[in-house]
């Protein structure tokens, strides 16, 4: 059974249509992409998924349970969580308060302890800066604790908008990095992403969207293969 | 002499106006609104204070603060949570009418005289000044609420996730965090500290109306605009600013039937020169 399941999802903002139709799913233990141009959608089925913005039709099922209509901090206990677009991390609080807020819902205090053991161990760089003001951060290490900050509920299935977005070509590496590490400790990733070469390299499978509707599917090896993609998101 | 008794002036007057102004600041930081109807949860807690007083001072100070938590607690419940996400002008039309509303209902159920209560604690003296223990009282309380407020939000899970909610809603609840309980929590301690500030002003001003919160209300609002709206320190400032003009203008004869537009007057100065408050951020554009 998948464990994120959107089926015939429809999101309007005012009597614009962002999204059409659109089911996909997502099966425990894989990476998905859904990839496509700004404007297509991706950051609006990101936000439906997770109780931010109400889908104005269609159900999505997160581990067997419908998860629509219900409050996002309700959908975040049920084990998932997002790296919203733009990281949006807590500039006012410090690196440290950041990732304790990203623990938010949970009650093991041993468990958390040892998750920022880790984090602090993938991200050396949190740890040095751990009594600074987050807004202080540089992008990189922005984006690094908005990733720290949602591995720190310990998600079933993670999402990240964008995360590769405004980073430098070596800091992307390293995102994509992480992504991966995040998934061989067992997380679930449903990632977004404009870029599409990295993206679709570490994907299970992916979905394109255009418009707001899934416009092609298909395994990350098979997209990559495409020549539709190739053309529309690869440069040529 | 009149150096120390203008700052101890200033300091119990700005004290009781910076707890007031937390409410408005906090309120606003974390709900996204004015909510104009704070001024009078202090009446309400003057009111209470009175009706009590002939029993027990402390348990009217207790009832104070149940009162006015639970009547910020119904009219959050009932008239702002039902707006979340509607316009502006929308909740603030509502905050106005629940203030009218509030009004009303002390009328109805009070009357329309005014009702007092005689305090008096007595003075102490060091050398040539005399400080009126009451005096003293509202400052340490203003004090210790100021710093039990800031450890709560610095060290606290939910004073932290105050924090985020009032920077970022939609990350915050990323977090597994209850926007609307924290809202909640914001307003029983706005309106606890409102309780608190309306019983110091009894003791001092010994005189309650229907419109007992309007003027303090009002000030404390501005106050919270100097310091920085939102900023719960700016809150602090903004109120001991406003605590030692009063205190200024009340001891120099030909400044002290001004204090009012002195006041203002500042508070229009300081939004030209500083529209965001002394501790305001300056709001980062959302792409």
């Amino acid at each position: 059974m998948a464990l994120l399941e959107v089926k015939n999802l429809d999101v309007h903002y005012g009597v614009i249509q962002a999204i059409k139709d659109i089911s996909f799913e997502v099966n425990e233990g894989e990476i998905v992409t859904l990839i496509g141009a700004n404007g297509a959608g991706k950051t609006t089925t990101m936000q439906s998924i997770i109780g931010l913005i109400h889908p104005t039709r269609g159900e999505i099922y997160y581990d067997g349970q419908k998860i629509n209509g219900i409050p996002s901090h309700k959908i975040v206990k049920l084990g998932m969580t997002q790296v919203p677009e733009g990281r949006r991390i807590f500039s006012e609080l410090t690196v440290y308060e950041n990732l304790v807020m990203g623990a938010y819902t949970r009650k093991d205090k041993d468990g958390v302890e040892k998750d920022f053991k880790d984090i602090y161990e993938l991200f050396p760089r949190l740890e040095e800066r751990k009594n600074q003001v987050a807004g202080t951060l540089s992008g990189g290490e922005q984006q690094m604790l908005a990733m720290g900050r949602a591995i720190m509920s310990r998600p079933k299935l993670l999402m990240l908008d964008e995360p590769s977005m405004g980073l430098s070509p070596l800091l992307v590496d390293q995102v994509f990095d992480i992504i991966k590490r995040f998934h061989e400790k067992g997380t679930t990733i449903l990632l977004v992403e404009q870029n599409a070469n990295k993206s679709l390299a570490i994907s299970d499978r992916a979905y394109v969207l255009e418009n707001g509707r899934i416009v092609l599917s298909g395994t990350g090896a098979e997209l990559l293969a495409s020549e539709e993609i190739k053309k529309a998101y690869l440069g040529g | 002499m009149e150096f120390i008794t203008m700052i101890i002036n200033g300091l119990s007057i700005g004290g009781t106006y910076a707890m007031i102004a937390l409410g408005y600041t906090m309120v606003y930081g974390i709900a996204k609104m004015l909510n104009f109807a704070h001024g009078d949860i202090i009446m309400v807690g003057g009111y209470t204070i009175v009706l009590f007083f002939p029993i027990s001072p402390i348990l009217g100070i207790i009832a104070s603060v149940i009162f006015c938590v639970t009547v910020g607690i119904v009219v959050e419940k009932t008239a702002y949570k039902p707006l979340r996400g509607a316009s502006p002008l929308a909740v603030l039309i509502t905050a106005i009418g629940v203030s009218k509303l509030l009004q009303s209902a002390a009328q109805i159920f009070i009357g329309s005289e005014s009702k007092g209560v005689t305090v008096n604690l007595g003075e102490i003296r060091m050398g040539e000044i005399k400080i009126n223990v009451l005096t003293l009282i509202t400052i340490a309380c203003s004090a210790a609420v100021m710093v039990a407020l800031t450890l709560f939000v610095k060290y606290t899970k939910t004073g932290r996730a105050m924090v985020a909610v009032s920077e970022d809603r939609g990350a915050a609840q990323l977090m597994g965090i209850n926007v609307n309980f924290i809202i909640m929590i914001t307003f029983i301690i706005g309106s606890a500290l409102a309780a608190v500030a309306g019983v110091f002003l009894v003791f001092k001003i010994q005189d309650v109306g229907t419109t007992f919160g309007a003027m303090p209300g009002i000030k404390a609002f501005a106050a919270a605009v100097i310091g920085g709206i939102g900023s719960i320190p700016g809150a602090m400032v903004g109120g001991l600013v406003l605590g030692f003009i009063e205190a200024v203008c009340g001891m120099v004869p030909a400044l002290s039937p001004y204090t009012d537009a002195i006041e203002f007057a500042i508070l229009i100065i300081v939004l030209l020169v500083k529209p965001t408050g002394f501790l305001g951020k300056k709001r980062r554009e959302k792409v």
